[in-house]
């Protein structure tokens, strides 16, 4: 019996084995957090951190580490913009500038930006675009590291490369002290006391006409009262992963008054019966972290009133985490894939609990609207409207930024009375009434009152209530197609129509002359059949270029 | 008022309106169901009945009045009152864009006949897609069962499903996002060098083709699908042949009770050895002078150096003339083995040939090795040896004891119900030396020293007891023997065991306490329990765990020895052991002798005839003169090979029946070329107790025939009056002897595939569950026997200081004969590899890879290293299955006492850096998929 030349064998069991330095090393990084799935991302971003990468070797001695098959771990790595995968032992970049070319950033010359930078800052430094940072009302913004830099421009964001400048500044705000001194924590503590009924709380709020911020406006009262029917143990998730291109007013009172948000937190938890809170912050927003922890712990340390357990989860850079049940499975360490409906996430949410999801600025309003009453808010509202809306307005007018105006006001009296009017030598031809989803309305329609429910007859929504405005230097057909490249980035890939749908869709908007009968059914098939709202409103853009604009695409 | 239960709700009738009709729909039953029930077709892709409905794909959606959206009908459930149409111009027009979308994105080449999303697009008459294609990924076609072309993928994730929820082989993932979303093997590695254990699960998933069987076999022309089963283990799963040109092309799993449609890599990929060239096609003689002796080297291909050719009369007459010559001079001289491999109808007739033809009663068969040690513990202690619940109870389990077994390879598909309960929430408690993959979903994984089962096993009795936890109403009405189980355990409290077995002290008190107290707690146990000379110590306490605690006579609990081959339970039901009739009554049984005698017209022995070892022995002493072996291969079955071999090669005469010239073959006098599993029908018994009937399929090579009809004839040559037709005759005469399957009628079988037994009158529906009310003991009560520490019988010592550990691997059927002769298995696994700890390697300056030389007292081997963290230090881990480095060169032929079982889990050797590289056998080594496919 002689051998005949090399056999083919495995050496090792099927599959990579794990390597015992990458295993000692995540060991390490780990060290006492608990091995549970749910934490993976939590546990990817400690790796990400520590080695600008997530290498093979340190992936599947993580895999190990939580009992999980190598596949688990992969797929949610690869699913996320800020996990760098990679497999064949590359050296990470030593610095990465995301450059944001979403249509606000793009409008204020995004492109330019990204085309310079990457010569003039060498071979060391990794240049990438990324989907909206949130600070449209400085735009184009590059984030150096972690640091956003606003109104950048190529020498600036090379100098804050040379000086090393990759933290986020902090920003000044009210503190858990000042915030206290203040009177705040008094109102959860009265609840607590017993000095409110749940009821009497829950009133105020429907009776203020209070909806959801977040996009889709449900009333917030009754989201209490419908979580509060389910049996416990219930779940709250705060929705702070402001994605939808054009908004940043979470990011806005987070980094002002960061505490009555989580008073109103509290205050919604106890009043739909929740016992544990889980906070999900979009990664982007490295300032508002650092805040959020900081205070968080000082008011664990000192708390006004028994507090239940909160959970501050992070992002990884991932558009539609933003959709709630999206953001569920982000929470349980998955995948950000929506998941169907019915049963609501009131019903089956985190965990497979019923679950009180809620947008941050939703609950930032609870405090003042029960100190000063439900008449205060909705006694606000222009047009026959009620309320008030905080409009993150960008693009062709002199003060972007957010601006706390009454529900109902007109896209015309909302740029001259609080935005100092159009950019000189700009005149407006068309605006994004509610960011990348809501569609894009023309000039022409600048005196419809903005808010949920008056923008659906013209095929637009409000949404998040983000502006961008366009002039007429500007291409509402360039903009459509901006903002379907960033549905098919953000597209999470699981049902046909968004998937492939987005893809083709900007494909067909990339001819001179568009296919308007092929985009209109294909339009029809994405809004009927998509699983979730990306999907279903992703067309909304091209299909208001066809109606108001459509010289432009003929 | 009684409230309705969960189940009934399930059942309550819903009314609704499908397309303008009133139907009854249910409140656990989709919308899709319910439309296909009633003859309304909607279109799919992502939902197929069986896996998990994810509602992906978005082909099926339809209007349902008053919603804002189309809703996808796999995922929805109907309300009373509500109305859907499925076929409204909104529903279709998103169904036929979906296909569309979909479509554009297919290419040109198909990889399978009539894709499901071509059939779609033909039913809802899609023209050609007006979208422009994607770009198409590369082809990977690193996996010799399996080929990936993602180009056809239409991220469906079925092939997800099946991998994670239903085999739980968590290899495929859904990598990356929106259009760039892939199908992975863990990161994106070729499907070749993942983790992938090629169950083709994903294949049979797979509604486009974008995973297939290799070299295109799916693709090929078939003129018949024959229903049958698996050859490989006890699981009995049952499956499909697709069958072209008398060739078997591709299996896929059909939806038995043991498997539904699950099936592993040996049972979809495995079939090919049927069709290896090296098959026997005509009887052979040894030629005159050709030498038999046990320094042998086999080479299958050049037969013709030691046989010659003869007629089928020839050899026959050859064969029979020197049995009846022995016979006639001591009948005691002579001896069969017959084979676990082969049909209840073939041991039968075997078991009968020899104790009505020889005269003795010395037959047996591979049950010797694997589970004789749990049977005398399990008749002795609940009066039978089968089990007393089904694999799948584990799903209502609470608790299972998973101990001395590796299940996930050699009992795959059995392992995907403990994943699956796992993943409900099932506690799986696993108990092995080594760490394998079902350690992963563990909830405690008890990595013990080696042979210390009893320690263990002693402490969880200790605490159960010292803790107030046994079941004394149980123990009261069911057992007897307790007293003295309770004073033997006094000596072995968790604290003192602890250091002996390595497990801590509170960790087995934690486990015993989950035993004891659950609603349902269930152990399944292999060899690792049994195959030590404290083997049926090992089983005793088993049962007394289970008997103290009162686990045992319901769902979800009971005792479970994972039986091997597919037929081993039948084998020992029909009587192919050397103390038993059929239905283990006693030989020694004058009743029972009384009975055959009876049945069969025949004068019989009441002396128990000899053991597989022991009969080996006494072939060594010339007190064995003449055997008659069918389907078994002892050449490098037996421990102590060596030895083995030399007693065979000191027969008088031999008779080999077999379908390859196997190590065994190649000592014989007469070697009879026999049928291969698929060319024959025949019932088997799986480890539930279910009695399947596997169908012929293909027509076997040559002049091979079928084994039962070589029985008969060597039968009629030894004098007996035997006219079976077929196997239902056989069964037929086998149910007057057993009442277990009295009731089980061969048209029942041919209608069903299979009938649990017990099933003793026809129309019993068979008892998946027994010992509800007593057990078959003559008092009606289970017996308590308790065990003390047998260490094994040979330690590490300063000479061999290592311990060498026997089994399996997952590609790889027992002695090699059949599996190292099919492609895709000889591909995965071509060589042999002595499995060890990173550490222990790296202690003999070897790499993963290098030769090492493993030597015990009784012979050395040399193979390759291979590097597992799951072995235990001190330890190598060999699977047995490999001629070129056979691990029963190596091992301890000491027996346990009670079931003769032979210690293939412990004996010391030695291992060294080095060594002559593994031989060629003339099969295997990578070979055969270029040998049988070009």
């Amino acid at each position: 019996m002689k051998g005949k030349g090399k056999a083919r064998f495995r050496s090792t069991l099927k599959g990579r084995t794990v390597d015992p330095q990458a295993l000692a090393e995540v060991k390490k990084l780990l060290g006492k957090a608990p091995r549970r799935r749910d934490l993976l991302i939590e546990h990817l971003h400690l790796i990400q951190d520590a080695y600008g990468q997530l290498s093979a070797a340190h992936l599947a001695a993580l895999a190990q580490e939580l009992r999980m098959a190598l596949a688990e771990v992969y797929e949610v790595a690869t699913f996320y913009h800020h996990f760098d995968v990679v497999k064949d032992g590359t050296k990470p970049a030593a610095l990465t500038v995301r450059v944001c070319d979403s249509i606000a950033c793009e409008l204020a010359g995004a492109q330019a930006l990204l085309e310079r930078l990457p010569a003039l800052l060498g071979k060391e430094v990794r240049v990438l675009h990324a989907p909206c940072v949130g600070r449209c009302e400085s735009a184009p913004v590059a984030v150096v590291g972690q640091n956003p830099v606003g109104f950048a421009t190529a020498d600036k964001v090379r100098k804050a490369v040379e000086q090393g400048a990759t933290e986020c500044p902090a920003s000044d705000y009210v503190d858990y002290e000042k915030y206290k001194r203040a009177g705040g924590y008094k109102l959860i503590a009265d609840c607590l006391a017993g000095k409110h009924t749940r009821e009497a709380i829950t009133k105020v709020m429907e009776d203020s006409g209070l909806r959801g911020l977040g996009g889709a406006g449900f009333p917030a009262g009754r989201k209490w009262r419908l979580v509060a029917a389910e049996a416990a143990p219930r779940l709250m998730a705060v929705n702070i992963d402001e994605g939808e291109p054009g908004t940043f007013k979470d990011r806005w009172y987070l980094e002002r008054d960061p505490h009555r948000f989580l008073e109103g937190m509290l205050v919604a938890a106890w009043c739909a019966g929740v016992g544990e809170i889980y906070v999900y912050l979009r990664d982007e927003y490295a300032g508002c972290r650092k805040i959020l922890e900081k205070e968080i712990q000082k008011l664990k340390a000192k708390p006004p009133c028994a507090l239940p357990p909160i959970h501050l989860r992070r992002g990884a850079g991932a558009y539609i985490c933003g959709e709630e049940s999206a953001m569920i499975e982000s929470i349980e360490g998955k995948r950000g894939m929506p998941r169907l409906r019915p049963p609501y996430v009131a019903q089956v949410g985190v965990f497979g609990y019923p679950t009180l999801e809620h947008n941050m600025e939703t609950v930032f309003w609870v405090r003042q609207i029960v100190q000063q009453g439900a008449a205060w808010f909705a006694g606000h509202g222009r047009h026959g409207r009620k309320g008030l809306r905080s409009f993150s307005v960008s693009g062709r007018v002199n003060s972007p930024g957010v601006h706390l105006a009454p529900a109902g006001i007109t896209l015309r009296e909302l740029v001259d009375e609080y935005c100092g009017g159009m950019l000189g030598g700009h005149e407006l031809y068309g605006y994004l009434p509610g960011g990348a989803s809501g569609g894009i309305l023309p000039a022409s329609l600048a005196d419809v009152p903005l808010d949920f429910d008056t923008l659906q007859p013209h095929g637009c929504f409000i949404g998040s209530a983000a502006i961008v405005v366009l002039s007429d230097r500007d291409k509402a057909s360039d903009a459509a197609q901006n903002l379907m490249r960033f549905f098919r980035d953000e597209s999470c890939g699981q049902c046909t129509p968004c998937r492939v749908g987005t893809a083709k869709a900007l494909a067909l908007m990339g001819e001179r002359k568009w296919d308007q009968p092929l985009l209109n059914e294909l339009s029809q098939a994405m809004m009927d059949a998509s699983i979730c709202g990306l999907g279903q409103a992703a067309p909304n853009p091209a299909l208001s270029v066809m109606k108001f604009f459509p010289h432009e695409v003929n | 008022m009684e409230r309705a239960s969960d189940g009934q709700i399930a059942t309550m009738p819903i009314e609704f309106k499908l397309d303008g009709k009133t139907v009854v729909g249910r409140p656990d039953e989709t919308i899709i169901e319910t439309a296909k029930r009633h003859g309304v077709e909607i279109p799919h892709l992502c939902y197929t009945p069986g896996l998990r409905p994810d509602g992906n794909c978005r082909a099926c959606m339809v209007e349902i009045k008053g919603e804002r959206v189309l809703a996808p009908s796999c995922c929805r459930y109907p309300a009373a009152g509500m109305e859907v149409t499925t076929d409204s111009a909104r529903a279709r027009a998103s169904q036929k864009m979906v296909l569309e979308l979909l479509l554009s994105d297919m290419p040109e080449t198909d990889y399978r006949l009539d894709s499901e999303l071509d059939q779609w697009a033909r039913k809802l008459d899609l023209g050609l897609p007006r979208f422009p294609a994607r770009r198409q990924p590369a082809a990977d076609v690193s996996h010799p069962a399996i080929a990936v072309n993602l180009d056809a993928c239409i991220q469906c994730t079925r092939c997800v499903r099946a991998c994670r929820e239903e085999q739980v082989n968590d290899v495929i993932g859904y990598a990356f996002r929106g259009e760039h979303s892939k199908i992975v093997f863990d990161f994106d590695d070729p499907m070749g060098e993942s983790t992938c254990v090629a169950c083709g699960e994903c294949v049979q998933a797979c509604p486009t083709g974008a995973l297939m069987p290799a070299r295109e076999a799916g693709l090929a022309k078939i003129d018949k699908t024959v229903e049958s089963l698996c050859p490989f283990c006890g699981v009995g799963c049952q499956l499909t042949y697709h069958v072209g040109d008398n060739t078997i092309r591709f299996v896929s799993g059909r939806d038995g009770p043991a498997n539904h449609g699950r099936l592993c890599v040996k049972g979809r990929y495995g079939f090919d050895y049927a069709h290896h060239p090296h098959r026997l096609t005509r009887p052979l003689i040894r030629k005159e002078g050709v030498a038999k002796g046990a320094d042998f080297v086999v080479d299958p291909a050049n037969w013709s150096e030691v046989f010659r050719e003869a007629t089928w009369d020839e050899a026959l007459d050859i064969a029979s003339k020197k049995l009846i010559e022995i016979r006639n001079q001591d009948r005691y001289a002579l001896a069969g083995f017959g084979s676990a491999k082969g049909s209840n109808e073939e041991a039968y007739l075997f078991q009968k040939l020899v104790r009505a033809g020889f005269g003795t009663n010395n037959v047996d068969h591979c049950t010797r090795l694997c589970h004789a040690s749990s049977v005398a513990a399990l008749l002795e202690g609940v009066g039978s040896g089968a089990v007393s619940n089904q694999v799948n109870d584990v799903l209502r389990a609470e608790v299972v004891f998973i101990i001395g077994s590796n299940p996930t390879v050699n009992h795959p598909v059995a392992a995907t119900w403990m994943k699956n309960a796992a993943q409900r929430g099932t506690k799986l408690i696993i108990a092995d030396p080594r760490r394998t993959e079902l350690a992963r979903h563990a909830t405690h994984f008890l990595q013990f020293n080696p042979d210390t089962d009893v320690a263990l096993l002693n402490a969880m009795i200790h605490t159960i007891i010292d803790e107030g936890l046994v079941n004394r109403k149980f123990i009261k009405e069911r057992t007897s023997g307790f007293e003295a189980l309770k004073q033997n355990a006094k000596d072995y409290s968790p604290e003192k065991m602890a250091p002996v077995c390595g497990i801590p002290a509170e960790t087995i008190r934690e486990v015993a306490r989950m035993f004891a107290t659950s609603k349902g707690s269930m152990i399944l146990w292999g060899m690792g329990i049994s195959q030590h000379v404290h083997g049926t110590d090992n089983a005793r306490c088993l049962i007394a765990l289970t008997l103290m605690t009162g686990q045992v006579g319901r769902p979800g609990t009971g005792l479970h020895p994972l039986r091997g081959q597919n037929n081993v339970q039948g084998a020992s039901d029909s009587g192919l052991i050397p103390m038993m009739y059929p239905d283990y009554q006693r030989v020694d049984n004058p009743e029972a002798q009384k009975r055959f005698q009876a049945l069969w017209g025949a004068q019989l022995d009441l002396k128990p005839g000899l053991t597989v070892v022991e009969i080996m022995n006494a072939a060594k002493a010339g007190k064995i003169r003449g055997m008659y072996i069918m389907g078994e291969n002892p050449a490098m079955s037996d421990p102590d090979v060596g030895h083995a071999r030399e007693a065979m090669a000191s027969l008088e005469h031999l008779v080999v029946q077999d379908i390859f010239l196997t190590e065994t073959a190649y000592m014989a006098d007469v070697v009879l070329p026999a049928t291969a599993f698929p060319e024959k029908n025949g019932s088997f018994t799986n480890t539930d107790r279910m009695v399947q009937l596997a169908r012929k399929a293909i027509e076997p090579p040559g002049e091979a025939r079928e084994d039962l009809w070589i029985i008969v004839e060597l039968a009629k040559r030894l004098g007996l009056q035997w006219s079976y037709e077929g196997p239902r005759e056989v069964f037929e005469e086998m149910r007057k002897g057993m009442n277990s399957i009295a009731g089980i009628t061969w048209e029942r079988l041919e209608r069903d595939s299979c009938v649990v037994y017990p099933c003793e009158n026809e129309g019993d529906p068979g008892e998946p569950v027994v010992f509800r009310t007593h057990f078959p003991t003559a008092t009606g009560r289970a017996k308590f026997v308790p065990a003390d520490l047998i260490p094994a019988d040979e330690r590490p010592d300063r000479s061999y200081p290592m311990v060498l550990i026997t089994g399996r691997q997952l590609e790889h059927w027992h002695t090699g004969a059949m599996t190292r002769r099919s492609g895709v298995l000889d591909a995965i696994e071509p060589e042999p590899v002595a499995s060890m700890h990173p550490l222990d390697l790296e202690g003999l300056k070897a790499a993963p890879g290098d030769v090492v030389t493993v030597a015990s007292r009784r012979g050395s081997i040399s193979l390759y290293a291979r590097a597992d963290e799951g072995t235990p230090r001190g330890a190598v881990f060999i699977p047995f299955a490999f001629y070129e480095a056979a691990a029963n060169l190596l091992t301890n032929p000491v027996l346990d006492p009670f079931g003769k079982i032979p210690e293939f889990k412990y004996c010391a050797v030695k291992v060294s850096k080095g060594g002559e590289r593994p031989g060629n056998p003339g099969y295997g080594k990578g070979g055969t998929l270029q040998l049988m496919y070009g």
